[in-house]
């Protein structure tokens, strides 16, 4: 019989931070802790002396310098003449656009071809497993450089359009021309243009706001009839047939007002080495959304489809059990619960996009790698600097797609009462 | 091709944080070469005439004598060198890092490179400026014709800059189209992507002889910048930097002086102009004063030539580059190839 003496009676000495279980855990934490601290400092230290050592400081003050290099694509006004810290910020702008309008087709894209994976009809779903294979399983530079090859050499040269005996055609009624730079398409332009309007202190279109304030209202409206309409359902058990003042509540302003201000569309036109007038979407552009929303597009499928199928099959003999049929059955009893199963790897699949766009300088797309992590890091040969700028944007960038997801997430995710 | 890029910026970050000093002290890189038993030399991935592979691997070009004449005055071997092919983006990083131990590739020496980047161009080894290349079927004659058209231009390089500051200072709008390889911006420019490609001079002859059909393409005769293409080596290794500048002044003195890769051994022997005997070693010993032997100049210029049969060799107008001479003919002809007294 062994008497276990109790602990506490002990008195603490020095050996016990190794035998005593108690504070063996603590012992190691704290040693592993300070261990990474060293080795961080050291990895620091090491860095500002090899740096010094080099001739080089650490400043971030080449970001108020002038650039001095041209931006193919921007959002916001830049010249050359323009700092380093604008051509940065062009290029962010530039990777929020593409991982936006990525995002959004992807997951679209995705949602279809999970969705019809599961389809009955062998041809559509063997043709999805076809797309879905085959772009999980390609790295995706290489779809992109297959797509622009495709874009470059199929395309025609937009000189190709010149003269009577052209090589080329434009197509859609002579308004929309590919080439292999970029897609001419008309701009919209507006004769009797407003003033602008002030809004907190900054001018802005007026016809814009007009257009806005049309929606909003023509919105309002149509949601008061929806509502008026139930109520109305609900009191007499007849829906009033509203579907033709809904087209009109938003046809009729659009259309008075696209009157009123001489809104018309502006082909474009050959002049010189390239197509003016209209708006020149960069292929650069078109061929790094095309490729991500494909891309990504494959692996939201598989995770739409993954969430379909985790909702069990008695889901669905219920629900046509209770006389509902197969839409209302998706919608309303097997897309909610998988949206609980979908949502989460979502968000990875919008991060890991994010992230891939900085593949864009293999099409010549300016984004924030191109400018910030390119050119700008070349020219001034801030490599540190540059580098951890770049990193701590696409950090935050991917925290905010993560906080805004998760609450979304929040949202759909299966309410316990 | 980005994430190569993308690693290799990642990779010499990570080579300036491990490495524990050594980078630039006094003496340190020619020990190190001599050490190793082998030069480092980082060059152009692929430029006809200044730096290419052929099928078997061997690289040769302009640039690469360069770098062959400084290997066999310092290791002895024409042969003892490794290549590694740098893109416009990665090169000052590589030398930086200590990657290499001399940039031979056609990089255009500027304050901002020579100061802030704290590197050294020991002396210009080619005089060139930047030049547009269009289709003859263009029907454009000069570059301020232009106007509105679309460009291809390596990015992270001189001509970059220059290029924006050309067009705005003519008034005329462009398109960049940005690329990140020489064979990238061939092939962008033959498939029509843009109308014109710009890079020095000398590059759009050499891309040009490259092509299938070369008489197809003119070069506009607009030289709009100064493009100093020099070796590069790091701030701080003054004597690795004189031994550079001075393996480059003996192939341009040699020229001078009428010693030949063929008559080489013969003047080593006969000659009695007295700098021709300091430089070959057979009287002095100004090796010794870098810290190499007496012969290094002779086996420098016994690697591939003077200055003259390397140009002629690599991109002179027998070659298909067919470049000619120009500002970089010897001072005694015109041009602006000088090498300092040896003595």
């Amino acid at each position: 019989m062994t008497h276990l003496q109790p602990a506490e009676h002990q008195p603490f000495r020095l050996s016990m931070l190794i035998y005593d279980r108690r504070y063996r855990s603590l012992t190691i934490q704290t040693v592993v802790f300070i261990g990474v601290m060293l080795f961080a400092a050291w990895l620091v230290n090491n860095t500002i002396e090899n740096l010094a050592r080099l001739g080089k400081t650490f400043s971030f003050s080449f970001l108020w310098a002038r650039a001095g290099y041209d931006i193919p694509f921007s959002l916001i006004p830049y010249a050359a003449t323009d700092t380093h810290m604008r051509a940065a910020v062009v290029g962010l702008l530039n990777t929020l656009l593409v991982s936006f309008v990525g995002c959004v087709l992807a997951t679209i894209v995705g949602v279809l071809a999970g969705v019809l994976r599961l389809s009955n009809n062998w041809l559509v779903s063997k043709m999805m497993t076809v797309y879905v294979e085959i772009f999980r399983n390609v790295p995706l530079l290489l779809w992109i450089l297959v797509i622009l090859a495709i874009f470059t050499d199929v395309l025609p040269a937009p000189r190709d359009y010149r003269g009577d005996d052209a090589a080329a055609q434009m197509i859609l009624f002579d308004s929309v021309a590919p080439t292999n730079r970029y897609t001419a398409i008309p701009r919209l332009a507006v004769e009797h243009a407003p003033g602008p309007v002030v809004i907190a202190g900054t001018p802005v279109n007026g016809a814009l706001v007009a257009f806005a304030v049309a929606l909003v209202a023509a919105w309002l409206v149509w949601k008061w009839l929806r509502g008026w309409a139930r109520a109305r359902q609900n009191r007499t058990g007849r829906r009033p047939v509203t579907w033709w003042i809904s087209v009109l509540l938003f046809v009729v302003p659009l259309v008075a007002l696209i009157n009123l201000f001489g809104v018309h569309l502006i082909p474009p036109t050959l002049a010189g080495f390239n197509f003016t007038g209209g708006v020149n979407l960069d292929n650069g552009f078109v061929v790094l959304v095309l490729a991500l929303t494909l891309y990504t597009g494959a692996f939201i499928a598989e995770i739409v489809r993954a969430g379909i199928l985790s909702v069990s099959r008695g889901q669905t003999e219920a629900a046509f059990a209770l006389g509902l049929r197969a839409r209302p059955t998706m919608g309303l009893v097997i897309l909610p619960q998988a949206l609980r199963v979908i949502v989460p790897p979502l968000i990875s699949q919008f991060l890991n996009l994010t992230k891939n766009s900085s593949l864009a300088i293999a099409v010549g797309y300016p984004d924030l790698r191109a400018t910030l992590g390119g050119t700008t890091l070349n020219q001034t040969g801030r490599e540190m600097e540059a580098m951890m700028l770049m990193m701590g944007i696409y950090l935050v960038l991917s925290l905010l797609i993560s906080a805004v997801m998760n609450l979304y997430n929040a949202r759909v995710r299966l309410k316990e009462r | 091709m980005t994430k190569t890029v993308f690693l290799g910026a990642v990779a010499a970050a990570a080579a300036v944080l491990l490495s524990t000093g050594a980078q630039a002290a006094e003496g340190d890189t020619l020990r190190a070469v001599k050490q190793r038993g082998e030069l480092i030399c980082g060059v152009n991935p692929g430029l006809v005439g200044f730096a290419a592979p052929d099928a078997n691997g061997n690289w040769s070009g302009f640039d690469i004598s360069l770098c062959r004449a400084i290997a066999a005055a310092v290791v002895g071997d024409a042969n003892k060198v490794r290549f590694v092919p740098t893109t416009g983006q990665t090169r000052f990083t590589a030398l930086s890092s200590g990657e290499v131990d001399v940039l031979t590739r056609n990089s255009t020496a500027s304050f901002q490179r020579d100061t802030e980047l704290a590197l050294d161009f020991p002396a210009v080894n080619y005089y060139d400026g930047q030049g547009f290349m269009v289709r003859k079927d263009l029907g454009v004659t000069s570059a301020k014709e232009l106007d509105g058209a679309t460009i291809c231009i390596q990015t992270g390089t001189t001509t970059e800059l220059n290029l924006a500051d050309w067009f705005r200072a003519n008034n005329i709008a462009y398109q960049p189209v940005n690329i990140d390889s020489n064979a990238e911006g061939e092939q962008q420019y033959l498939a029509g992507a843009c109308d014109a490609y710009t890079t020095d001079a000398s590059g759009l002859a050499a891309t040009r002889a490259a092509f299938a059909d070369p008489e197809n393409h003119i070069i506009l005769p607009e030289i709009i910048s100064k493009e100093p293409l020099a070796p590069a080596v790091r701030h701080g290794d003054n004597n690795w930097g004189d031994i550079v500048r001075q393996t480059l002044f003996a192939l341009i003195a040699a020229e001078e002086y009428g010693v030949t890769s063929a008559n080489l051994e013969e003047l080593s022997k006969s000659s009695t102009n007295p700098e021709v005997q300091r430089l070959l070693g057979a009287t002095d010993n100004l090796g010794g004063m870098m810290g190499l032997d007496a012969e290094w100049a002779k086996r420098a210029i016994a690697a591939g030539g003077n200055y003259g049969e390397v140009f002629a060799a690599t991109i002179g107008e027998q070659t298909p580059i067919g470049l000619a001479r120009g500002l970089n003919a010897l001072w005694t002809q015109g041009g602006l190839m000088y090498a300092t007294p040896f003595r």
